[in-house]
């Protein structure tokens, strides 16, 4: 595959309640495999996805968070969390499993603009 | 580019996650977020808000199906069918805020 | 322009399928091509050959085969979403194929749009 795109992936849900964002993940690796500019947004509940110290033993689902810590291996590096959505569920930076770049809406809205294939589960 | 938003406001916050972070462009409300376009609703006021910084569409059929049709906030485009695929067209890409 | 599409519910339960149809047939009416549908995590059912809707409902199965057959769009299910659904090549209806998630990617770098249905 010689194109290559721009591609982000909005994630707005949270992790567990629907299979989102675990299938969301799953698509954020090929598309990395294929060698395709990658960011990843996490907005809404979707910033619950990278809280730390997620045990789903009690639930009987298997537990992906530790998947994001993995992105940097296939070159995923670029993960934006909107400001708003991570205060307003009372998290900061250190409650994430990776390090991140804290964007405002507006700047989020700029980082939209830009790409050229947007896919949100 | 053209955002699309498929619930209603009244039960969901994708529209106003959409709404906060759309600086221009385009946005398009379908299956239950056309009820974010009638008249009256309780998130009228942050739609009318919103027009100053983007266009707001509505795919009338499913305005139509829920038997809206008849009270569209003025100010608001609606489309049919075709007319969705032409802002898709005329927008470089598309988000669905699902 | 080709168009790649994206549907992510089942049908039936949600409106996407529905409206993912609409927005194809309307592509293709206005001389788009529509080359792609890829469906995923739950609408992965939108494949299945044993759907049977009552007689006076819309099918929802045979409408994407036949548009896949009048209008050579390619229909494509995630393996790794539709085995998990149950979803194989034995239950497969007309028109679908069973791929991997490189498709989806595919249909993002080979199209000029792609756009999502889903919930």
């Amino acid at each position: 595959m010689s194109e290559i795109k721009k591609f982000m992936f909005v994630n707005r849900k949270a992790p567990y309640g629907t299979i989102y964002a675990l299938e969301s993940l799953e698509v954020v690796l090929i598309t990395a495999a294929f060698d395709q500019d990658v960011s990843l947004v996490f907005l809404d509940d979707g910033v619950f996805q990278l809280k730390k110290g997620q045990q789903t033993k009690g639930i009987e689902i298997k537990n992906f968070s530790p998947t994001y810590r993995a992105l940097e291996g296939y070159d995923v590096e670029k993960l934006y969390v909107m400001k708003e959505s991570m205060e307003a569920r009372g998290l900061t930076e250190d409650d994430l499993l990776v390090p991140v770049t804290v964007l405002t809406g507006a700047e989020m809205g700029a980082l939209m603009d830009e790409q050229d294939v947007v896919l949100s589960f | 580019m053209l955002h699309i938003v498929n619930k209603s406001p009244l039960e969901n916050s994708s529209l106003e996650s959409c709404l906060n972070v759309a600086t221009s462009g385009d946005v398009l409300l379908i299956e239950d977020a056309v009820y974010a376009a009638t008249t009256g609703n309780g998130f009228e006021p942050k739609l009318l808000a919103a027009m100053g910084k983007v266009k707001v569409y509505v795919l009338q059929p499913d305005l139509d199906a829920r038997g809206m049709g008849d009270r569209l906030v003025a100010g608001v485009t609606s489309v049919d069918y075709s007319g969705f695929v032409d802002l898709t067209t005329t927008n470089n890409t598309c988000q669905s805020w699902l | 322009m080709k168009f790649g599409i994206v549907v992510n519910e089942g049908p039936y339960q949600h409106q996407s399928s529905d409206s993912a149809y609409l927005f194809a047939k309307a592509a293709i009416a206005k001389g788009h091509e529509v080359w792609r549908v890829f469906f995923y995590h739950d609408g992965v059912n939108n494949s299945s050959a044993l759907t049977e809707p009552p007689q006076d409902d819309r099918h929802i199965v045979n409408r994407w085969s036949k548009l896949a057959e009048e209008h050579n769009v390619d229909l494509v299910v995630c393996v790794a979403a539709a085995l998990r659904r149950g979803i194989k090549d034995e239950n497969l209806a007309k028109g679908f194929r069973i791929s991997g998630l490189g498709q989806l990617v595919e249909a993002g770098t080979k199209t000029d749009r792609l756009v999502t249905f889903g919930d």
